[in-house]
Protein backbone atom coordinates (compact mmCIF):
# COMPACT_ATOMS: atom_id res chain seq x y z
CA UNK A 1 0.00 0.00 0.00
CA UNK A 2 1.69 3.41 -0.67
CA UNK A 3 2.06 5.77 1.63
CA UNK A 4 0.03 8.10 0.97
CA UNK A 5 -3.11 5.70 0.88
CA UNK A 6 -1.92 4.94 4.07
CA UNK A 7 -2.61 8.24 5.80
CA UNK A 8 -5.95 8.39 3.82
CA UNK A 9 -7.23 5.34 6.31
CA UNK A 10 -5.68 7.10 9.56
CA UNK A 11 -8.95 7.53 11.72
CA UNK A 12 -7.54 10.21 13.41
CA UNK A 13 -8.22 13.97 12.04
CA UNK A 14 -8.14 17.68 12.69
CA UNK A 15 -7.15 18.60 15.36
CA UNK A 16 -6.02 15.09 16.71
CA UNK A 17 -4.20 14.61 13.46
CA UNK A 18 -0.25 14.92 14.34
CA UNK A 19 0.73 13.51 10.97
CA UNK A 20 1.27 15.10 7.84
CA UNK A 21 2.93 13.08 5.60
CA UNK A 22 4.65 9.59 5.61
CA UNK A 23 8.29 9.77 3.78
CA UNK A 24 8.71 6.46 4.27
CA UNK A 25 7.06 2.63 4.98
CA UNK A 26 8.14 -0.85 4.80
CA UNK A 27 7.32 -3.93 6.97
CA UNK A 28 10.26 -2.98 9.36
CA UNK A 29 10.28 1.27 9.27
CA UNK A 30 8.36 4.28 9.01
CA UNK A 31 9.22 7.74 8.82
CA UNK A 32 6.43 10.51 9.44
CA UNK A 33 6.36 14.04 9.44
CA UNK A 34 4.41 16.73 11.06
CA UNK A 35 4.43 20.45 11.82
CA UNK A 36 2.93 22.22 14.65
CA UNK A 37 0.99 24.82 13.76
CA UNK A 38 0.99 27.79 15.58
CA UNK A 39 -2.56 27.95 16.52
CA UNK A 40 -2.55 24.13 17.68
CA UNK A 41 -5.69 23.92 20.00
CA UNK A 42 -3.34 23.01 23.57
CA UNK A 43 -1.48 26.18 23.37
CA UNK A 44 -3.77 28.37 24.75
CA UNK A 45 -3.40 26.43 27.90
CA UNK A 46 0.23 24.64 27.76
CA UNK A 47 1.07 27.52 28.78
CA UNK A 48 -0.40 30.59 28.50
CA UNK A 49 1.86 32.94 27.30
CA UNK A 50 4.24 30.51 26.82
CA UNK A 51 3.25 27.66 24.35
CA UNK A 52 5.22 24.38 24.19
CA UNK A 53 3.90 21.27 22.77
CA UNK A 54 2.81 19.01 25.68
CA UNK A 55 4.47 15.49 26.15
CA UNK A 56 1.19 13.54 25.82
CA UNK A 57 0.52 15.21 22.68
CA UNK A 58 4.65 14.03 21.27
CA UNK A 59 3.62 10.70 22.79
CA UNK A 60 0.19 10.35 20.10
CA UNK A 61 2.55 12.00 17.25
CA UNK A 62 4.79 9.09 17.60
CA UNK A 63 2.04 6.68 18.34
CA UNK A 64 0.15 7.85 15.14
CA UNK A 65 3.19 7.24 13.12
CA UNK A 66 4.98 4.29 14.90
CA UNK A 67 1.84 2.29 16.00
CA UNK A 68 -1.35 3.58 13.62
CA UNK A 69 -0.19 4.24 10.47
CA UNK A 70 2.20 1.43 10.58
CA UNK A 71 -0.28 -0.72 11.45
CA UNK A 72 -2.24 0.23 9.51
CA UNK A 73 0.47 -0.75 6.23
CA UNK A 74 0.89 -4.22 8.57
CA UNK A 75 -3.01 -5.16 9.17
CA UNK A 76 -3.23 -4.23 4.90
CA UNK A 77 -0.69 -6.84 4.40
CA UNK A 78 -2.37 -9.21 6.58
CA UNK A 79 -6.20 -9.19 6.36
CA UNK A 80 -6.20 -7.12 2.84
CA UNK A 81 -6.52 -3.37 2.15
CA UNK A 82 -10.38 -3.60 1.65
CA UNK A 83 -10.74 -5.19 5.45
CA UNK A 84 -9.04 -2.01 6.94
CA UNK A 85 -12.12 -0.35 7.71
CA UNK A 86 -13.26 -3.19 9.88
CA UNK A 87 -10.35 -2.28 12.13
CA UNK A 88 -9.26 0.19 14.85
CA UNK A 89 -6.53 0.34 16.84
CA UNK A 90 -6.31 0.70 20.67
CA UNK A 91 -3.23 2.25 22.28
CA UNK A 92 -2.19 -0.14 24.97
CA UNK A 93 1.51 0.96 26.21
CA UNK A 94 4.72 3.14 25.71
CA UNK A 95 7.55 4.32 27.57
CA UNK A 96 8.65 7.59 26.38
CA UNK A 97 11.96 9.77 27.55
CA UNK A 98 12.28 13.64 26.61
CA UNK A 99 15.12 15.62 25.86
CA UNK A 100 14.04 18.60 23.88
CA UNK A 101 10.98 20.70 23.59
CA UNK A 102 8.77 21.31 20.33
CA UNK A 103 7.72 24.70 20.14
CA UNK A 104 4.81 26.12 18.04
CA UNK A 105 5.83 26.08 14.08
CA UNK A 106 8.37 23.60 14.70
CA UNK A 107 8.57 20.53 12.64
CA UNK A 108 9.55 17.05 13.68
CA UNK A 109 10.55 14.04 12.03
CA UNK A 110 9.41 10.76 13.49
CA UNK A 111 10.75 7.41 12.76
CA UNK A 112 9.33 4.51 14.16
CA UNK A 113 10.95 0.81 13.77
CA UNK A 114 8.93 -2.31 14.50
CA UNK A 115 10.17 -4.06 17.55
CA UNK A 116 7.57 -6.85 17.09
CA UNK A 117 4.01 -7.65 15.29
CA UNK A 118 2.27 -10.27 16.79
CA UNK A 119 -1.58 -11.50 16.90
CA UNK A 120 -2.56 -7.94 15.71
CA UNK A 121 -0.14 -6.12 18.54
CA UNK A 122 2.36 -4.14 17.31
CA UNK A 123 5.24 -2.85 19.76
CA UNK A 124 7.96 0.17 17.74
CA UNK A 125 10.83 1.94 19.22
CA UNK A 126 10.57 5.57 18.02
CA UNK A 127 12.16 8.79 18.05
CA UNK A 128 11.33 12.39 17.15
CA UNK A 129 13.96 15.26 15.53
CA UNK A 130 13.93 18.03 15.28
CA UNK A 131 14.91 19.30 11.50
CA UNK A 132 18.37 20.18 12.71
CA UNK A 133 18.66 16.42 13.72
CA UNK A 134 18.73 17.03 17.34
CA UNK A 135 16.76 14.15 19.21
CA UNK A 136 13.63 15.29 20.95
CA UNK A 137 12.10 11.88 22.53
CA UNK A 138 12.44 8.17 22.30
CA UNK A 139 11.09 5.56 23.44
CA UNK A 140 9.21 2.50 22.97
CA UNK A 141 4.75 2.35 22.05
CA UNK A 142 2.41 -0.21 21.40
CA UNK A 143 -1.12 -0.57 20.30
CA UNK A 144 -3.73 -3.75 19.31
CA UNK A 145 -5.71 -4.08 15.83
CA UNK A 146 -9.33 -4.92 16.98
CA UNK A 147 -12.44 -5.43 14.89
CA UNK A 148 -14.84 -2.63 15.00
CA UNK A 149 -17.77 -3.97 17.68
CA UNK A 150 -15.67 -6.32 19.46
CA UNK B 1 13.77 -28.98 32.83
CA UNK B 2 10.91 -30.27 35.08
CA UNK B 3 7.51 -28.98 35.54
CA UNK B 4 8.10 -27.46 38.99
CA UNK B 5 11.37 -25.07 37.19
CA UNK B 6 8.96 -24.75 34.48
CA UNK B 7 6.07 -23.10 36.54
CA UNK B 8 8.78 -20.81 38.56
CA UNK B 9 9.66 -19.13 35.54
CA UNK B 10 6.46 -19.17 34.22
CA UNK B 11 5.44 -17.61 37.42
CA UNK B 12 8.62 -15.04 37.10
CA UNK B 13 7.78 -14.04 33.51
CA UNK B 14 4.12 -13.21 34.46
CA UNK B 15 4.11 -11.68 37.71
CA UNK B 16 5.73 -8.04 36.44
CA UNK B 17 2.05 -7.76 34.39
CA UNK B 18 -0.04 -8.83 37.44
CA UNK B 19 -2.24 -5.68 38.52
CA UNK B 20 -3.99 -7.74 41.25
CA UNK B 21 -0.50 -8.49 43.78
CA UNK B 22 -2.46 -10.12 46.40
CA UNK B 23 -2.68 -13.02 43.91
CA UNK B 24 0.57 -13.98 43.79
CA UNK B 25 -0.04 -15.30 47.09
CA UNK B 26 -2.20 -17.58 46.22
CA UNK B 27 -1.11 -18.88 43.17
CA UNK B 28 -2.27 -22.38 41.56
CA UNK B 29 -1.85 -24.26 38.05
CA UNK B 30 -5.56 -23.03 38.03
CA UNK B 31 -5.11 -19.46 38.14
CA UNK B 32 -6.71 -17.58 35.23
CA UNK B 33 -3.89 -14.91 34.28
CA UNK B 34 -6.28 -12.12 32.86
CA UNK B 35 -9.24 -12.41 35.41
CA UNK B 36 -7.08 -14.10 38.73
CA UNK B 37 -4.14 -12.01 38.68
CA UNK B 38 -5.47 -8.75 36.80
CA UNK B 39 -3.25 -8.93 33.35
CA UNK B 40 -4.22 -6.72 30.83
CA UNK B 41 -4.69 -8.72 27.66
CA UNK B 42 -3.40 -6.41 25.43
CA UNK B 43 0.11 -7.98 27.67
CA UNK B 44 -0.32 -11.75 26.74
CA UNK B 45 1.40 -11.19 23.36
CA UNK B 46 4.29 -9.77 25.72
CA UNK B 47 4.26 -12.38 27.95
CA UNK B 48 4.20 -14.97 25.10
CA UNK B 49 6.95 -13.20 23.76
CA UNK B 50 9.20 -13.90 26.81
CA UNK B 51 8.26 -17.33 27.50
CA UNK B 52 9.82 -17.95 23.96
CA UNK B 53 12.89 -15.77 24.69
CA UNK B 54 13.58 -17.78 27.98
CA UNK B 55 12.37 -21.43 26.86
CA UNK B 56 13.95 -20.53 23.35
CA UNK B 57 10.61 -22.15 21.56
CA UNK B 58 8.32 -20.74 19.15
CA UNK B 59 4.66 -20.69 20.59
CA UNK B 60 1.97 -20.79 17.14
CA UNK B 61 -0.70 -17.42 17.53
CA UNK B 62 -3.37 -20.67 17.87
CA UNK B 63 -1.39 -21.95 20.79
CA UNK B 64 -0.92 -18.88 22.21
CA UNK B 65 -4.71 -18.23 22.01
CA UNK B 66 -5.50 -21.55 24.34
CA UNK B 67 -3.27 -19.89 27.43
CA UNK B 68 -5.99 -19.08 29.87
CA UNK B 69 -4.47 -20.11 33.31
CA UNK B 70 -1.00 -20.60 34.71
CA UNK B 71 -1.17 -24.50 34.06
CA UNK B 72 -1.50 -24.06 30.66
CA UNK B 73 1.04 -22.09 30.02
CA UNK B 74 3.43 -24.44 31.87
CA UNK B 75 1.66 -27.92 29.71
CA UNK B 76 2.32 -26.25 27.00
CA UNK B 77 5.90 -25.19 27.37
CA UNK B 78 6.19 -28.51 28.98
CA UNK B 79 5.09 -29.78 25.55
CA UNK B 80 7.09 -27.96 23.64
CA UNK B 81 10.60 -28.39 25.40
CA UNK B 82 10.50 -32.35 25.85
Amino acid sequence: MEPSKVLEYIPQQKPFRFLDEIVELSEDYIVGRYTFKEDEYFYQGHFPGDPVTPGVILTEAMAQTGVVALGLYLTALKVGEEELPQWTTFFTDCQMDFYLPVLPGQTVTIKGEKVFYRRMKLRSKVRMYLDNGDLVAEGTVAGMGVKRGN
Amino acid sequence: MNETEIYEKVVGLIKPYAKNTESLSTLTQESKILEDLGVNSARLVDIVLAFEDEFDIEVEDEAADEIWTIGDAVKLINTKLN
